[in-house]
């Protein structure tokens, strides 16, 4: 079974909580987490609707692995429709929050229409119910666990809520479980402030014990969890460098965004790498790095825990900043360092420290950070607009703007916007360095081109986490593949996509990819879930999923038109690097995706299409 | 020869995997809740603490307890507790300076670690060795290993 049959529906407008069998014919098609909640949000919600209007919802899925012994059995997502792109939104977090959900007996919890005013949801096994937020609305994340663990008088209480910035609608406010994990792309964070929604705390004490066969679970899991201590990247690198592990491997590659990918080489890279983590300060002796950290279940713990530097300017005589907290994980570094040019490793975890206190992702911030000061490099954007000037490189220019957008202040406002309607605002659209509203993480197209195509098709706008071919162009997982070239791309994005949509709906973690395929989660699922999970059905689930994500983006106004990339990687070439001279070949290689796909040349899948995997036209 | 948890919280994730297997082993689902080893996360710190009951040999609980519920396992030397015994007056939970033995709701009776009978399913879990068990004349051997490191300090060819 695994699954815990239940879910739970809010409705915020009448201020109801009520149980609902979950739906076991979808459950078989779906599984669960990204693909179920994707199911249930498509069967409920126009795609028309404004993603900031109490008709959208909002929905909190685990997978049925998630609370179990499966290794990285964290995570949970949340799905909805995103106000940063429009498109749909699916993000997810790991931390302990999703597993304490399903300890109290939940798999899925959907949240409809809007309240008057500021609740919280407060659910302790069975028993479910909205609070007044009074104590935490305006409070930081950080706050707002601290009073809602007090005010329960349980300390195990785990807490999933939105900052300053998810309250002020800031198109890209995440929300963030246990102090620093976060279901951090595409706005889902807006979304939950637009419902007067601040958090949700759950104690969970029942347990998952609906596992089909516990033995040979058990065994399935020992086995994989093998497999994982046994790789060099989930088994050594991610534990003592964390993704981080990527910074100086991608800076050699001429793949790293810098400066709103004016660059593809960051000269600080090295100063903002793993390594530069692991050395001591010249002024402390300690290193910025205190630890690693795991989510629950996991036995890779990438996590980074951090202290600042208790002399930096960012902390100076701010004891509340002096504690160890999440660390800067790769993307995040990148955002925060290259595409802005700063090379202050101090500063880059402040920044973190306040995206993680409330509620930003650092990508979409920094990255638009990096475009805002593009803007005021070209005179579009005066001082006089700012208050101060937006010179790229400024670690200060950086670390107030972090302070400014996370509480939605002053011209945070303006980059809280997202980089695409700020750069439209100032007359370039062009110079936002996103597809379908969403910035680009790290990685960059005209040096891995794979990305570029992963990028243009994905599902809730620039992201790498859909189709990650770094995998197999970078560290050659499963097989090498050139970088540099267009060939072959289109199925291994294809293949990406796929795959990585059917762990997104188990519970697990996307990072068991490094050194899992489908064929080690297959034999977990079997053991757990009742029905028949052969590799077969399982790749045509993912299939199903990623196309039924598409339906509701085509439904939603999108088309073929917005699989593109900004002019910028298509025209001008990267400058440094072995890429030297390329542009992203996304030309050549999407009809050929679209012909992989079964889909029109306009991106539409076609009626055999839908059919053979089993979707309704 | 008898055996003892050695526990080595630097090397601790907080990943919760022993929780789990605690749970599992004892009550057959996943539940950390219910789990006899507890990791404590000391967030301000970024110290992940894994706690849980080192089989005193004098044991508090056991001399507190009026109805004779807490038992030596002869050959591990782990402190047991009877359930078909135990009347769930929590005298024990008093007694333990600790707290490593706790009332549990649902059963009505006290739940503390018995080692598994000799193979706890923590060990089994931890994916760091956070969590070993030792033989229990040595339970520090490894870390005056560590500290002997430092005096090692012959020049090496
Ligand atoms: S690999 Fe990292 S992100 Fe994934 S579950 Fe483990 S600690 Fe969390
Ligand atoms: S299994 Fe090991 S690493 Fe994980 S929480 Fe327990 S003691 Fe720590």
């Amino acid at each position: 079974m695994a699954w815990q049959r239940k879910i739970l529906r809010v409705n915020l407008t009448n201020g109801t909580c009520t149980p609902e069998p979950l739906n076991m014919e979808w459950a078989q098609d779906y599984l669960g987490q990204r693909g179920l909640a994707t199911k249930y949000f498509c069967e409920e919600v126009d795609a028309k609707v404004d993603p900031l209007s109490p008709e959208n919802k909002l929905i909190y899925a685990t997978g049925p692995l998630t609370g179990t012994m499966a290794s990285t059995g964290a995570r949970y997502s949340v799905i909805t429709k995103g106000p940063l792109t429009g498109a749909i939104a699916c993000s997810n977090s790991g931390g302990y929050f999703g597993a304490e959900l399903r300890f109290a007996g939940w798999d899925m919890i959907i949240f409809e229409g809007k309240s008057a005013q500021p609740v919280y949801l407060h659910i302790e096994n069975g028993k479910t119910e909205l609070l007044p937020a009074d104590e935490i609305w305006g409070r930081s994340v950080w706050d707002t666990e601290a009073i809602l663990k007090k005010k329960h008088q349980d300390p195990m209480i785990r807490v999933s809520s939105v900052g300053r910035a998810g309250e002020a609608q800031v198109l890209f406010a995440a929300i963030v479980n246990d102090l620093h994990r976060a279901a951090g792309r595409s706005g889902v964070g807006a979304v939950m402030g637009s419902k007067n929604l601040k958090a949700i705390a759950v104690r969970g004490t029942l347990g998952v014990g609906t596992i089909r066969n516990p033995a040979g679970f058990m065994q399935a899991t020992v086995a994989a969890k093998k497999v994982l201590a046994n790789h060099p990247v989930t088994g050594q690198g991610l534990p003592k460098f964390g993704t981080q592990v990527l910074m100086n491997v991608i800076n050699e590659m001429g793949a790293l965004p810098t400066r709103n990918h004016r660059d593809v080489q960051f000269e600080k890279a090295g100063r903002i790498s793993a390594e530069a983590m692991h050395e001591p300060r010249p002024t402390d002796g300690k290193p910025n790095l205190v630890t690693n950290q795991a989510c629950f279940g996991c036995t890779i713990a990438c996590g980074r825990i951090s202290k600042i530097d208790e002399t930096h300017y960012t902390v100076l005589n701010r004891p509340e900043y002096w504690g160890a907290s999440g660390g800067l994980e790769y993307e995040a570094a990148w955002a925060l360092g290259a595409a802005t040019g700063v090379g202050d490793l101090e500063a880059l975890t402040f920044a973190n420290f306040i995206c993680n206190e409330d509620g930003i992702d650092p990508i979409s911030f920094g990255a638009t950070v990096g475009a805002a000061m593009e803007l005021y490099d070209l005179g579009l954007i005066k001082e006089a607009d700012v208050g101060f000037p937006l010179t790229f490189g400024s670690a200060e220019v950086l670390t107030r703007l972090a302070e400014l957008t996370a509480r939605g202040e002053g011209f945070g406002k303006e980059i809280g916007l997202g980089s695409k309607r700020l750069c439209a605002k100032h007359g370039r659209p062009e110079l936002s360095m996103s597809v379908k509203g969403q910035e680009f993480p790290a990685y960059d197209s005209r040096g891995i081109q794979g990305m570029g195509l992963a990028y243009a098709t994905s599902n809730r706008g620039a992201c790498h986490l859909r189709g990650y071919t770094v995998a197999s162009e970078v560290f050659g997982i499963p097989v090498k593949t050139d970088p540099l070239v267009t060939e072959g791309k289109p199925g291994l994005v294809k293949a990406f996509q796929d795959a990585t949509a059917v762990f997104d709906s188990s519970g697990l973690c996307v990072f068991t990819t490094f050194a899992w395929t489908l064929a080690d989660l297959q034999p977990q699922l079997a053991a757990a879930c009742e029905g028949d999970w052969s590799m077969e059905k399982l790749a045509l689930l993912g299939e199903r999923i990623w196309n039924l994500e598409r339906q509701f983006n085509n439904a939603a106004g999108f088309t073929g038109k917005d699989d593109n990339l900004p002019q910028r990687l298509m025209t001008e070439p990267a400058k440094t690097g072995p890429a030297k001279g390329l542009v992203s070949g996304l030309d050549k290689m999407l009809p050929e995706y679209y012909e992989l796909r079964g889909w029109s040349k306009d991106g539409v899948p076609t009626p055999a299409t839908l059919q053979r995997l089993g979707l309704p036209a | 020869m008898q055996k003892s948890l050695n526990i080595d919280p630097s090397k601790c994730t907080g990943c919760l995997q022993c929780e789990m297997a605690c749970s599992y082993e004892n009550y057959g689902n996943f539940n950390p809740s219910k789990s006899r080893i507890k990791v404590f996360d000391f967030h301000h710190t970024g110290r992940k603490v894994p706690y849980t009951c080192t089989q005193c040999d004098e044991a508090w609980c056991l001399h507190a307890c009026p109805v004779e519920a807490i038992k030596v396992d002869a050959a591990t030397g782990a402190k047991v507790v009877l359930d078909a015994v135990c009347v769930g007056c929590k005298v024990c939970t008093i007694a333990c300076p600790f707290g490593t033995i706790n009332y549990v709701q649902d059963t009505g009776k006290v739940q503390k670690c018995d080692l598994c009978g000799d193979a706890p399913a923590c060990v089994d879990a931890c994916p760091t060795a956070a969590i070993t068990y030792v033989d229990a004349d040595w339970t520090g051997l490894e870390r005056m290993r560590q500290w002997a490191t430092r005096l090692d300090t012959q020049p090496h060819a």
